[in-house]
């Protein structure tokens, strides 16, 4: 049996988290494999905290990724991945977008928004820094953040061919929004 | 409204728990359903709302009604089901405890949602204890595909057994996804009624022979479970026995895949034979449950077996596949390749343009402050604000302020008023205020009224004019139904009219008597604004005094370096000027031309 794949992917509530692990699962349904995936609703849409685990291979038992066993961390938000690094395995990987959105703490002044680079390169977490706000300007459309991020991912899952990817996204967004959206996983994935 | 995805008749679905146990309904004929919502128990309701227009769905003003409006349609022969979080059993207690008694004609299955590791309520209790309690079948699934199956066994049951099923089910069963196949829908003919008065009236002559009832019912259901699918044993490595239910049985089955397994689907009446097999078979006992131990101290104390369980993980919060590798034969964690990070918490918010923000900016200016409740105004209590001080229940914000009153005397503390949503007053507050009226309290009620039930991701209740379906349906009047209350003061004020907030405050402060003010403005999620319009900063007036920052709006932060606001344009919400009435020196600027 092979080794089940785990992916969290984090961030803040609104930011498209959910509709992302969507798009994974259904990517790694159509390419033959068991799935779960886990999330909290309720008081994290407030702007708090996101998280959506996911897991796929031939049997899943568990729906949450167990600490120290995660293959990659995918963070909307610069700071939120480093929330989830120590449930990285020791060949795991972070992939990050700079997109910075200060928690109500640090706009009240209670709290200082991390030098994420700093931390990143002093714990030596092997990580990717996408520049998604200015391949979004690009493509003129800031909501497709979370499909480029999938794009980055999709390197890393190679048991899912290309071709599952684009399925998945084609039915999880409207038609007219279609090809910016393949086109933000294409660019993620050529980073 | 949800994408309409499983209008199919077999196949496989990826499904949540909760759309899988709606699916699990429609299949097996459910014809009624009536519930409050709650998380994690919320979506079930949406999803037979959106998805199965053959059971007919209504939300209920509280768990109490939804329950007893079930309870009749199961007494018309319908099959009926009736969902709610964990702590919404609470307010069903009464009709559920004796439902149990009375039994069910139609089936009844009432779903209770438990929210271990309290990720969106006010406890993390186990209600297992509360279904043993009333002395109902209890069914624990472990995936969405158990979800589906279990709700249609658990109708078999109620209908074989004539009594309510608890299907008792948690966030990670509720939340999780996992694929299910699915099956037609089998329409079951309502029964009808017919007049059984010894059934139906638990007056103390009948209620004493039901009892007897029910004691033999459990025992004839606890044979019945010995080879019911619900219950099976795995056997593996004979020298741990594991006793499991619910999602703990998929951590251990991934953390430790080679151990024996008695996994129990039905955890009430417990199958007492099919346990004293395993036991039989294994050398050491241990037991993985989440919450309470609660097959651990039942199992323990009649067949008298050392077995290791709470003891090793925990009765608080969530299990986790850590928690159970750590647990199971003393076992070592996966190694940890980066230590955790100290980072600043992000805590909910209330949104960009919400309506309670104004109402907690003027309170928080007057040094005043509230009992709360629970809804989205909960988040009152955080900062900036600090402006809610005390949380029981849904409703308790009115007894919370009277009982104060009580003790302290209203001249102590006349700044202090209830906090309470125009849904949560509805569903429990109504009472509390005519105990206000009835014993001569004098504190000042606001009705949080933005016309839906934010908090659980935007559902209709009497207040709204719609139904569950958005259908239109009456609309409740609080302005009269405070009035018909005895309340004399009662006034209507929009929370973002900042001084006209502080007057109506102001007014009931100063008087000595009750008073009711009705904050009235839609919760934003009701409504697309016609035009985007964000807030203008005039660099050259502002004097970067950040009152504006102050309001705690997530689409205004602070630029250290240069000393200003910066508007977040995406978050910024059209039909809000809250920063504009704040802002000192008119730095801030809005146009809310035809924004709505």
């Amino acid at each position: 049996m092979s080794k089940v794949k785990n992916v969290i992917i984090c961030g803040t509530g609104g930011q498209g988290i959910l509709m992302a692990s969507e798009v994974l699962c259904s990517a790694a349904w159509l390419s033959g494999f068991d799935v779960k995936k886990s999330e909290v609703h309720g008081m994290a849409q407030r702007g708090g905290s996101v998280s959506s685990h996911v897991r796929f291979g031939d049997r899943v038992n568990s729906v949450l990724v167990e600490k120290g066993a995660a293959d990659l961390v995918l963070s909307l938000e610069k700071m939120e991945g480093l929330r989830w690094a120590t449930y990285l395995s020791p060949e795991g990987k972070m992939i990050t977008c700079d997109l910075v959105i200060e928690p109500m703490t640090v706009n009240t002044g209670s709290a200082v928004y991390p030098d994420v680079e700093k931390i990143i390169d002093d714990m030596g977490i092997p990580n990717l820094m996408i520049p998604v706000i200015d391949i979004a300007k690009e493509l003129g459309n800031i909501r497709v953040v979370n499909i480029i991020l999938l794009g980055a991912a999709s390197r890393h899952l190679p048991e899912i061919p290309e071709d599952n990817w684009f399925k998945a996204i084609e039915e999880r967004v409207p038609p007219k929004a279609l090809e910016v959206n393949l086109e933000a996983f294409r660019r993620g994935k050529a980073l | 409204m949800r994408k309409k995805l499983n209008a199919v008749d077999s196949g496989k679905l990826f499904l949540s728990g909760n759309e899988a146990i709606a699916r699990g309904a429609w299949e097996n004929g459910v014809h009624f359903a009536s519930s409050y919502p709650g998380t994690p128990s919320t979506e079930i309701m949406e999803a037979i709302g959106d998805e199965y227009p053959e059971i007919d769905a209504q939300w209920a003003p509280n768990e109490k009604v939804g329950m007893e409006v079930v309870a009749g349609a199961s007494f018309g022969g319908a099959r009926v089901l009736s969902t709610m979080k964990h702590v919404g059993l609470n307010v069903a207690a009464d009709p559920f405890f004796t439902l149990s008694y009375i039994g069910a004609t139609g089936g009844i299955v009432i779903v209770s949602a438990d929210d271990p590791g309290v990720h969106s309520s006010q406890n993390e209790q186990d209600n297992r204890l509360m279904g043993r309690a009333a002395k109902v079948v209890i069914l624990e699934p472990s995936d969405s595909q158990e979800a589906k199956d279990f709700t249609g066994m658990a109708y078999e049951i109620s209908e074989k057994f004539d009594t309510p099923v608890m299907l008792r089910v948690t966030t990670r069963i509720c939340h999780s996804k996992s694929i299910v196949e699915v099956g037609p829908r089998v329409e079951i003919p309502v029964k009808g009624y017919t007049k059984n008065i010894a059934k139906r009236v638990p007056i103390p002559a009948n209620a004493r022979k039901m009892h007897s009832r029910i004691e033999a019912r459990l025992r004839v259901l606890e044979e019945w479970a010995y080879d019911s699918p619900l219950n099976r044993i795995e056997m593996g490595d004979r020298s741990i026995g594991i006793i499991t239910s619910g999602i703990s049985y998929q951590y251990v089955k991934d953390v430790y895949p080679e151990v024996s397994v008695l996994k129990l689907g039905m955890t009430n009446p417990l199958p007492w034979k099919l346990i004293e097999e395993f036991v039989d078979q294994v050398d050491d006992v241990m037991f993985v449950e989440e919450g309470e131990p609660y097959l651990e101290e039942r199992i323990r104390s009649r067949l008298l077996v050392d077995g290791k369980g709470s003891e090793l993980m925990s009765v608080e919060g969530e299990l986790n596949p850590e928690l159970v590798r750590k647990g199971i034969k003393d076992g070592e964690n996966l190694p940890v390749t980066f230590k955790e990070v100290a980072l600043p918490g992000r805590p909910p918010t209330l949104c960009a343009g919400c309506p309670h923000r104004g109402a907690f900016h003027v309170l928080s200016k007057m040094k005043a402050s509230s009992t709360g409740d629970i809804g989205c105004y909960t988040l009152g209590l955080m900062p900036p604000y600090n402006a809610l001080e005390t949380v029981v229940c849904m409703g308790a914000s009115i007894g919370v302020l009277a009982g104060i009153e009580k003790a302290v005397g209203r001249e102590k503390m006349p700044k202090l008023v209830a906090a309470i949503g125009e849904s949560t007053f509805v569903h429990s507050g109504i009472t509390g205020l005519i105990d206000m009226v009835y014993n001569g309290s004098t504190g000042t009620v606001m009705i949080m009224d933005n016309s839906l039930t934010a908090m659980t991701g935007g559902q209709e209740n009497p207040t709204t004019g719609k139904n569950l379906r958005g259908a239109p349906a009456p609309m409740l009047d609080l302005e009269k139904l405070v009035l018909a209350c005895g309340v004399k003061h009662v006034r209507v004020v929009d929370p973002h009219d900042l001084p006209e907030m502080k007057r109506a405050l102001q007014e009931e402060f100063d008087r000595d008597e009750l008073g009711v003010i009705i904050t009235r403005r839609p919760c934003i999620m009701q409504y697309k604004p016609k035009r985007k319009t964000v807030a203008v900063h005039d660099l050259e007036k502002c004097v970067h005094c950040k009152l504006c920052v102050k309001l705690g709006c997530p689409a205004i932060s602070w630029d250290e370096e240069k000393k200003i606001p910066i508007i977040n344009e995406m978050l910024c919400w059209p039909n809000c000027n809250l920063c504009v009435q704040v802002c000192p020196k008119d730095a801030l600027s809005k146009d809310l031309e035809g924004v709505i």
